[in-house]
């Protein structure tokens, strides 16, 4: 039997794969072919060739499909047992990827967070049941006590994937040992890092997994209740999850007396309304509980006093999406992966100038230039890489000499960035460091909750130096200013908004000074992304007087008639979009 | 608790609302939950339906106002008949999501967090609608445009202007 696998995650979903879908299964009806599958899954990891689909058993992997080409493939590959040759997917390259397993995509990568993502129906319990789906579970609640399951997870390793890397099972053992009648557990889905989407992903594809993970936490710690903190912006995930946690009810795996034993557990979901700061864990407690997202003092922490003021204990959906794999192949098993601080895989998000863009995972250790160039392929268009940036707007950026550092929550930290949850961005050398810090640097003005001054008031001062040098305005004072002011918002603030949100301006500081310097002194921007400091301009020994260029220009700004008379750019007119610069045959317009 | 009741303004007799708040048990952590969906049905949060949650849950109009405001999915004002969503999240950035803003608040006249005056646009900055893979990516009224250019972003909204006689 043959099964059509269909992504539909957020970003395939949105280049219409749910009418892919139902094409399918339209035309396998009308062609009354009855031993073949349509199957709805999760993301399958590579975003930027969607939308997938596979057919299984033989794995063909199909990119870019339309709507249109349903009925070629069924033809051809179903009834004739061909193949749909120009849907093949090309490595960068060149060769051609006819399966899954030929994409260099996915040769280094080792999948343990995301094992059940692209492979099983998400909305269908018994897809989840059948690849030992709830078996963890069982285990647990029959033949572990709750110390032995904490011992286990403290075991493998395994630390926090939210960002900063608290090892799990320390955290496990402090909510149990607190006291309180009452306990909770809670999932934190607030992804809020723009440009991150593993977490998405893992509820989107697997849900059942995070539920799994959170009924073992629920009996490790003494909870018997549960809230999964989700972005409201991700409506998939948001209505995949409620479909699970309604199936386990149904089943009797969420309720009472679960798998005959004295174990109770239930489950609510809480939707964000986009706040960043609400990723962290006192902020998201005070969300949950109707209120302003203002992170809290700590301590005490939540563990201690956490919602309602009971002991709670709250995980990131990665962190949580490794639980029942390290019950069920044990503790050993799980720290052979890894380096000797971080044990296990992380998910990652690539994106930016890469070939290659989707979800990776990885075992702890492997380079960033495995990431760059061998998962990714490395940056498109001919142009050189220059920096790539982990940790979103708590991160910072990891420019070339250090491609070689091995990836663990250590080594990221020695080099001035950090693992964040996840988000990975490769930057081309196009772009301009000091106007990539402002673009952070105005995120979290944005996203300040305005409860402490250091952030508050010092992200905006930050932002306002950043505007400055990147309108010609700066001063060598104002880069002096600013190294300063990093380090008043990084020691004084209250939460790890404020404390890390400098970290992109200290990094690009630290390996891309010159550039700052540029902007201040010779008013230039080498890559010519700061507007105020970048002219477009036509090199009349170049211009050939084709017109290209005039046709393409979006306000009209490019001047001169006829074929051979030599173009040039009415400056007021530019809007410095660049489509010029990337249409001219003979590279003339720089 | 009558005589105690807010008198200025009135409280919206609309069905939506009632059938909304009778999903909920009156309790304060469901402040959020209900207007998400408030925001949903009106594409605002619209005065009379703070009335009506704040009589609800007992809560002050304050404390309402204080959380819708925290927010940013929570809007105080309604939104153009077409929502144009431009994508600033570090994937898009990257690729330049940057101009295509520019180009939208040059054509609109408008800035993020407006709606033109004939109430048919409204311009919006999102973080990450999760398209990635697709970036530079904008969304008119939740339908994504991949791959994003400001040529293509011109021709929607010369689709538009042509579509609506304006």
């Amino acid at each position: 039997m043959r099964t059509i696998y269909v992504c539909q995650g957020t970003g395939c979903t949105s280049s219409k794969s749910p009418l892919i879908m139902e094409n399918f299964k339209r035309i396998l009806q009308e062609k009354n072919i009855q031993d073949v599958e349509v199957k709805r899954t999760g993301c399958f990891g590579l975003c930027s060739k969607g939308p997938v689909v596979i057919i299984g058993p033989e794995n063909t992997f199909y990119a870019k499909v339309k709507p249109e080409d349903c009925e070629e493939i069924i033809q051809k590959h179903i009834i004739e047992n061909g193949r749909v040759e120009r849907l093949f997917c090309k490595n960068a390259d060149g060769s051609i990827a006819e399966r899954l397993e030929d994409l260099k995509f996915y040769k280094k990568q080792q999948r343990i967070a995301l094992k059940n993502c692209g492979s099983i129906d998400p909305e269908n319990i018994d897809d989840y049941l059948a690849v030992d789906g709830y078996k963890a579970l069982e285990k647990v609640l029959k033949e572990m006590t709750q110390d032995e399951v904490i011992e286990e997870i403290t075991k493998s390793g395994l630390r926090g994937r939210g960002g900063a890397g608290f090892p799990t099972g320390k955290k496990w053992a402090f909510a149990k040992a607190a006291e309180g009648k009452q306990k909770y557990v809670v999932c934190n889905a607030d992804e809020g890092d723009p440009g991150a989407f593993m977490d998405r992903s893992i509820l989107e594809g697997d849900p059942h997994c995070v539920i799994e993970a959170m009924m073992i936490a629920g009996y490790a710690i003494g909870a018997d209740e549960g809230y999964i903190y989700v972005r409201a912006e991700y409506p998939i995930a948001v209505k995949r999850f409620q479909i699970a946690i309604d199936q386990a009810r149904e089943r009797g795996i969420i309720g009472k007396n679960i798998f005959g034993t004295d174990f109770n557990f239930d489950l609510h979901v809480r939707l964000g309304a986009g706040a960043f700061v609400c990723g962290e864990e006192t902020a998201l407690l005070e969300s949950i509980e109707g209120r302003r997202g203002q992170p809290r003092i700590k301590p005490p922490f939540p563990a201690n006093a956490g919602l309602w003021q009971c002991p709670t204990l709250i995980n990131n959906v990665e962190t949580y999406a490794n639980i029942t794999k390290i019950i069920l192949n044990g503790a050993d098993w799980y720290s052979s992966i890894g380096t000797e601080g971080s044990k296990g895989t992380k998910v990652f998000a690539l994106g930016g100038n890469v070939n290659n863009i989707g979800l990776v995972e990885v075992p702890m250790g492997t380079t960033l230039r495995e990431i760059v160039y061998d998962i990714g392929e490395g940056v498109p268009n001919g142009r050189k890489f220059k920096a790539a940036q982990t940790g979103g707007p708590s991160g910072g950026c990891i420019p070339e000499q250090y491609l070689d550092t091995p990836i663990d929550y250590e080594s990221l930290k020695s080099i001035g960035s950090m693992m964040g949850s996840g988000g990975l961005i490769v930057m081309d050398d196009t772009k301009c460091m000091v106007n990539l810090a402002k673009f952070y640097l105005g995120f979290t003005v944005d996203e300040s909750c305005g409860k402490c001054n250091p952030c508050r008031i010092g992200t905006k001062r930050m932002y306002e130096i950043l505007e400055r040098l990147t309108s010609g305005e700066g001063t060598l004072e104002d880069i002096d200013k600013l190294e300063k002011l990093t380090k008043t918002v990084s020691k004084s603030s209250v939460c790890g908004l404020g404390q890390t949100a400098s970290n992109p301006v200290i990094s690009t500081l630290k390996y891309f000074k010159d550039e700052y310097i540029e902007h201040a002194v010779d008013k230039n921007c080498r890559t010519k992304e700061c507007k105020a400091l970048a002219k477009i301009q036509i090199d009349p020994e170049k211009c050939k007087g084709c017109g290209l260029c005039q046709k393409k220009c979006p306000v009209g700004a490019i001047e001169g008639e006829g074929p051979g008379t030599k173009r040039h750019i009415d400056e007021d007119k530019c809007i410095k979009c660049g489509t010029c610069i990337k249409t001219c045959p003979f590279k003339a317009i720089g | 608790m009558e005589e105690n009741k807010c008198q200025c303004g009135e409280n919206s007799q609309d069905k939506f609302m009632k059938e909304l708040l009778e999903k909920y048990e009156p309790k304060k952590d469901n402040l959020i939950q209900i207007l998400n969906s408030v925001q949903e049905h009106y594409g605002y949060v619209p005065e009379h339906a703070q009335r009506d949650i704040s009589d609800y849950l007992k809560m002050s109009m304050a404390e309402i106002y204080g959380v819708v405001t925290f927010y940013s999915r929570f809007t105080l004002k309604p939104k153009g008949k077409y929502n144009i969503a431009i994508c600033l999240g570090t994937a898009c950035f990257v690729k330049g999501s940057e101009k295509i803003m520019d180009r939208a608040r040059e054509r609109l006249n408008i800035q993020p967090g407006e709606t033109t005056k004939n109430g048919i646009f409204s311009l919006e900055e999102t973080r990450c609608v999760g398209a990635c893979g697709l970036a530079p990516v904008f969304t008119v009224n939740g339908e994504v445009y991949g791959s994003a250019t400001v040529q293509k972003l011109d021709q929607v909204i010369d689709e538009i202007i042509a579509k609506e006689g304006v």
